[in-house]
């Protein structure tokens, strides 16, 4: 295998990580409007989040880096040409940030319902976007013969693309609620045990649909048919499982089985992709590849050994935190946020 | 509008606006970690309320400093495309490695002391702190080396019309990055230092908690005292290797135009006239400058107009004839005028301080105290101007002597959603920026006794069932 392509998979394992577990904290702050029943529950749930938000983001930067890093040419193709979204995405994350740390430094019910709103619109508007994005790069954008996209409205906003923002939304929304099952008690436990089930249906309903539409809108199942299609059986029986978890109370294995359909999910986009990382509508020797969208082989070297030698560490004291705060959250506790 | 303006103005607002909170931050965080290290060895409460405190109000400033960097994460690729394509290889590098080294690594000990007081033991919670000092220095070494490369470019070759990476050990021992990253550590330091210092000082003045501040105000002189002379003696190694490496830069800086005599006087103040390329007035320090450049009272620096020739027979077959390799000399002139004149009041004030402290006076010092509130805005005003010397002083290039600004802007963003999310981000930054210092000012007057993450949660609807 060629360094570049090692950094392809090593790009799709950083986005698996980011989906894995932002995806659980874009979940419960999505939830937070209407599995809370008033600020004192809206307070226990963004607690379940609280020491972990910050870290799970990172992902994301991580991911940007990386692909800064070992693919200049995606990485400069990619943003300057999902400008708007992206700069949306980024709004976002501002306001959710602050918002965590905000919220209850004023004792005061409107203080805390403003920060509370930006919570909800900062975890829904991310991952529908992400979704957006992930999935008109499977379609297609039209780059041109310098490398450079100029895409117009609906290059980004089509029926594909929206369907395929609003799977993104729905998983994590339910990667979300198993999530809260896990760490909260009573009340919300059972309502967000409830919600999940439901919600799991959709999620059902919403891939095949997509599978559908990526049948035929996109080249995927051309170029990857049989990887491809093990991956859809797979994501299927995940859900399948996750909704019987989670109807016979195993609430961690429900938890993990919507992650795991997330991390699926994201290999399906990347296995379609690869070997290019960002296709063009206009013509097949536009694409931006692999090959030649990457940095040269010495720079390519030293981010392996760097990142092979500090990913363990990370992963290390990532399992460590979530280990020390593994306990349920409850209002009968000291809650920081 | 022009796109490149449009960006320029972007990447400056928000790095600036990102550069208020960061050596706040970074100055900060390692005063708490020495404050909670007392706790835990001399086992004193005022420290461990001292941490508390002062950890509050770093927790309001992180988060602000944390939101503000993730645009600047992407906006290299959203501006910068063509820049990004160039230097990506190299510089990509560098930012990638400070999120896997240092964002990891702040943000998840940051959730660890947070909200680890009491799940953590004593020990494994310091720990935290000090790992989250570590992360934030790690993070401005790995971003200054990306920073450097810009203004010093080594270890790459061009390939293919681009800047590839050949020497992974020179873009980490750039010389560059050898002499900005004590500056810009021991500027932070002096941030945290005059911070804590001014809010202080209006403790004091209005006599509430005396115990308490007068033990951060010693701190924090001491801080304050170590960090001062730290930037001067830093910024004087910068100086030295700035003649050496951005020879225009200097000039720029102390708007020399034709070549000085030997030994070189340092100007003090000057009228500017960039359009006749003189300057009609100016107060001169003599062997200043050469001490300056030399650290001997010999030797004299090259004008901007003799440099324009040098640059221009080096660098024209690279970016095209007749190219003004002149930055915009006010802005640089005055920048570093600005950012000496706060520092030297910055090495004053603590010694003045301390020598009262010492005398057991300084607590009825009312005139001294006075004047380290506003002393909170010197170093916050000292770090703005020199990343404008350091930045704008580069100017035309965006990687010396490779790239020009003009040519690293991206080609396909058109100048209107430049101008739109420019306005929105200040919008945004203003309301960030209000909100944060009103809840600052609202912690300081509740006091060291009563922080709002401390009480206990309470019910706050009538409504809820059993409330
Ligand atoms: C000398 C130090 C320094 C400098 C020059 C910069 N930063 Fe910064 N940055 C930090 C020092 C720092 C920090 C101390 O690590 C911060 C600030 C406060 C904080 O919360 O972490 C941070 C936060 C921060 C974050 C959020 C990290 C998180 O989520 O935990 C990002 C993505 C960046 N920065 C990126 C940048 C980029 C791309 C810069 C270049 C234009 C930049 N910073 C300049
Ligand atoms: C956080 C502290 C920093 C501040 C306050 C700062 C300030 C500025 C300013 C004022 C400009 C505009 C100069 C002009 O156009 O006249 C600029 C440009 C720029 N700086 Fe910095 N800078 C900082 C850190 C960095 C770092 C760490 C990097 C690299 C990693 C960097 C990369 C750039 C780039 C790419 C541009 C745009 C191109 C250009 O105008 O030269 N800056 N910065
Ligand atoms: C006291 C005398 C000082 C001297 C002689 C000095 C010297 C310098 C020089 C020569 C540069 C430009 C380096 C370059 O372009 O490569 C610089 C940049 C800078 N200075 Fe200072 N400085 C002083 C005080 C301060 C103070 C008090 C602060 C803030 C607390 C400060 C913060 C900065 C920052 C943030 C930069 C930009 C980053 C960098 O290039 O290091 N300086 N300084």
């Amino acid at each position: 295998m060629e360094l570049s392509e090692l950094w392809f998979v090593l790009i799709a394992v950083v986005f698996i990580g980011f989906f894995f577990l932002e995806g659980f904290d874009f979940g419960v702050g999505m939830s937070s409007r209407f599995l809370a029943w008033n600020q004192a529950e809206r307070t226990v749930m963004v607690n379940t989040i609280g020491p972990f938000w910050d870290a799970n983001e990172v992902w994301l930067l991580t991911g940007g880096g990386a692909i800064f890093a070992a693919f200049p040419n995606w990485y400069a193709t990619m943003f300057s040409g999902y400008y708007l979204p992206l700069f949306v995405v980024l709004l976002c994350l501002i306001g959710r940030g602050v918002s965590f740390e905000f919220r209850r430094k004023v004792e005061n019910t409107r203080w805390t319902n403003i920060w509370d709103w930006v919570i909800f619109v900062s975890s829904l508007l991310p991952p529908f976007l992400l979704g957006v994005l992930f999935t008109s790069m499977l379609k297609g954008m039209p780059i041109q013969k310098d490398m450079n996209m100029a895409a117009g409205f609906t290059d980004f906003i089509n029926i594909y693309s929206l369907w395929g923002g609003l799977t993104v939304t729905l998983l994590c929304l339910l990667h979300g609620l198993h999530f809260l099952t896990l760490k909260t008690d009573g009340d919300i436990r059972m309502r967000a045990s409830k919600l999940a089930k439901k919600i799991n249906l959709a999620v059902l309903g919403s891939l095949v649909v997509f599978v559908g539409l990526s049948w035929t809108m996109t080249d995927i199942f051309q170029v990857r048919l049989i990887s491809e299609l093990i991956i859809v059986v797979l994501i299927v029986l995940v859900y399948c499982a996750g909704f019987y978890a989670i109807s016979t109370k195993r609430e961690g294995w429900a938890f993990t089985m919507s992650g795991l359909g997330l991390a699926l999910t994201v290999s399906a986009i990347f296995v379609g992709l690869f070997p290019r990382v960002m296709i063009s509508s206009i013509s097949k020797a536009f694409d931006l590849t692999v090959y030649n969208a990457s940095s040269g082989a010495y720079s390519l070297k030293v981010m392996t050994i760097v990142a092979f030698t500090i990913l363990p560490f990370v992963l290390g004291y990532t399992i460590w935190s979530y280990y020390i705060f593994r306990k349920r959250v409850t209002d009968k506790e000291h809650l920081t946020y | 509008m022009d796109p490149v303006l449009l960006a320029r103005v972007q990447f400056a607002a928000t790095t600036i606006f990102h550069f208020f909170f960061v050596p706040l931050s970074i100055g900060l965080v390692l005063m708490v970690a020495v404050m909670e290290t007392l706790y835990v060895v001399k086992k004193e409460k005022l420290y461990k309320k001292m941490a508390k405190f002062w950890g509050h109000l770093f927790l309001i400033n992180f988060a602000v400093g944390v939101v503000t960097g993730i645009i600047q994460e992407f906006q290299f690729g959203m501006n910068w495309s063509d820049y990004s394509r160039f230097v990506g290889d190299v510089f990509g590098a560098p930012l990638a490695i400070e999120a896997l080294l240092a964002f990891f690594m702040e943000s998840t000990f940051i959730g660890l002391w947070i909200f680890g007081w009491e799940r953590l033991s004593k020990k494994l919670h310091l720990a935290c702190i000090w790992l989250v000092s570590l992360g934030t220095t790690l993070s401005a070494i790995w971003i200054l080396t990306a920073n450097s490369f810009m203004q010093v470019p080594v270890g790459f070759s061009i390939n293919n019309g681009r800047a590839e990476m050949n020497d992974f050990l020179a873009l980490i021992t750039n010389g560059q990055l050898l002499v900005e990253f004590p500056h810009v550590i021991t500027g932070a330091i002096c941030t945290g230092a005059f911070f804590m210092a001014g809010i202080s000082a209006i403790n004091l003045i209005r006599k509430r908690h005396l115990a308490f501040y007068k033990r951060s105000m010693k701190l924090a002189l001491i801080f304050g005292l170590i960090g001062s002379i730290g930037v001067a003696l830093s910024g004087h190694s910068q100086a030295q290797y700035l003649v050496k490496t951005q020879p225009m830069k200097m000039a720029a800086a102390e708007g020399i135009w034709e070549d000085t005599e030997d030994p070189a006087p340092w100007s003090m103040f000057a009228i500017i006239d960039s359009r006749n390329q003189e300057n009609t007035f100016e107060i001169n320090i003599p062997y200043a400058l050469s001490f300056l450049s030399y650290s001997k009272f010999e030797g004299g620096l090259k004008g901007m107009e003799t440099l324009q020739q040098e640059y221009q027979t080096k660098y024209d077959s690279v970016v095209g004839e007749g190219t003004n390799y002149i930055p915009p000399v006010k802005t640089t002139y005055w920048s570093f005028r600005l950012m000496i004149g706060f520092g030297v009041l910055m090495i004053l004030l603590p010694i003045i301080g301390l020598y009262l402290f010492r005398k057991g006076r300084l607590e009825n010092s009312t005139l001294l105290l006075r004047f380290f509130v506003p002393a909170i805005a010197f170093p916050f005003l000292a770090n703005t101007f020199g990343w404008m010397m350091t930045e704008v002083g580069r100017q035309p290039w965006t990687v010396f002597g490779l790239m020009t600004t003009a040519d690293a802007v991206s080609p396909n963003v058109p100048a209107g959603m430049v101008l739109f999310s420019t306005i929105l981000y200040l919008v945004v930054f203003t309301i960030l920026l209000g909100v944060m210092v009103y809840l600052m000012v609202r912690e300081v007057k509740k006091g060291p006794e009563q922080l709002s993450g401390d009480r206990k949660h309470q019910s706050t609807d009538p409504f809820k069932v059993g409330a």
